[in-house]
């Protein structure tokens, strides 16, 4: 399942504008089924990290209140066209993952 | 030798979902959950959410940060927000919604050449107030805006 994060990392000026979406569920563990009764148990993302050429640039650390299918962009200085990003997230349950892409 | 695999295989099957978490090839796992502040994130009170994350409650309003967000939010399930810091020194940056059961939304740590620049989208459960933190230099400041929220996005 590594196709769940789609990134795009251009850089202008100096400046990288990073945009990821991740594919996840986000579920909050206040939701009821509304078949079973039951209520739906919490599975989400907790910590996103970004690395520029192994070098850390954002950690994100995430509760319930993040949507489903989470989006996030952010920006940083110092990157070169054809340098690597990783974006990788690991979530309650203890499932990861993780993607190597280009900044353009 | 077969003994000691044996007893390896049963205290593995005690230790639950740690081993299997291991065994399953993640990185350290505990590490990583561990760095998770889980009493932030589970506080129901903003003064908590901030205190458990970190260590300290006292905001201070700024102008310096730029807060977006819609006035009304068709669905809460997705609320665009973007907020822009221009504080120097800025260390993270954090999201907190007061009216929702848990405050605390997220939690953006940046490195020193990261922009204090973060757009993401967030669940709202019922008009509240989005709350902004930065911290930069030791102190928090904070800027807010009221969204309306006409279909909640939380239990629904």
């Amino acid at each position: 399942m590594a196709n769940s994060i789609k990134v795009r990392a251009k850089v202008k000026d100096d400046v990288t504008v990073v945009k990821t979406l991740i594919n996840h569920v986000m579920e909050t563990g206040l939701r009821k089924d509304k078949k079973t009764n039951k209520m739906i148990p919490a599975h989400f993302i907790q910590e996103v990290t970004c690395e520029h050429n192994g070098k850390n640039v954002l950690t994100a650390q995430w509760g319930i209140s993040v949507s489903k299918n989470p989006y996030l962009s952010f920006k940083f200085k110092g990157a070169k066209a054809g340098d690597s990003l990783k974006v990788s997230w690991v979530d309650n349950k203890g499932k990861s993952d993780s993607i190597e892409s280009k900044i353009k | 030798m077969n003994t000691n695999r044996r007893s390896f295989l049963k205290t593995s099957a005690t230790a639950g979902v740690v081993s299997v978490a291991v065994g399953a090839g993640l990185l350290t796992p505990r590490a990583v959950l561990a760095a998770w502040p889980k009493n932030a994130f589970e506080a129901k009170e903003v003064n908590a959410a901030l205190n458990a994350a970190m260590g300290n409650s006292s905001l201070t309003e700024s102008a310096d940060i730029n807060l977006k967000a819609p006035d009304i939010a068709e669905n809460g399930a997705v609320v665009p927000i973007t907020v822009t810091s221009k504080i120097p020194g800025t260390e993270s940056i954090s999201i907190l919604i007061p009216n929702n059961a848990t405050p605390l939304a997220a939690n953006f740590n940046l490195s020193s050449n990261t922009e204090g620049y973060i757009s993401t989208r967030v669940k709202m459960g019922k008009t509240s107030d989005v709350v902004a933190v930065v911290k930069a230099g030791g102190k928090l400041y904070s800027s807010k805006k009221e969204v309306k929220v006409t279909i909640g996005g939380c239990g629904g």
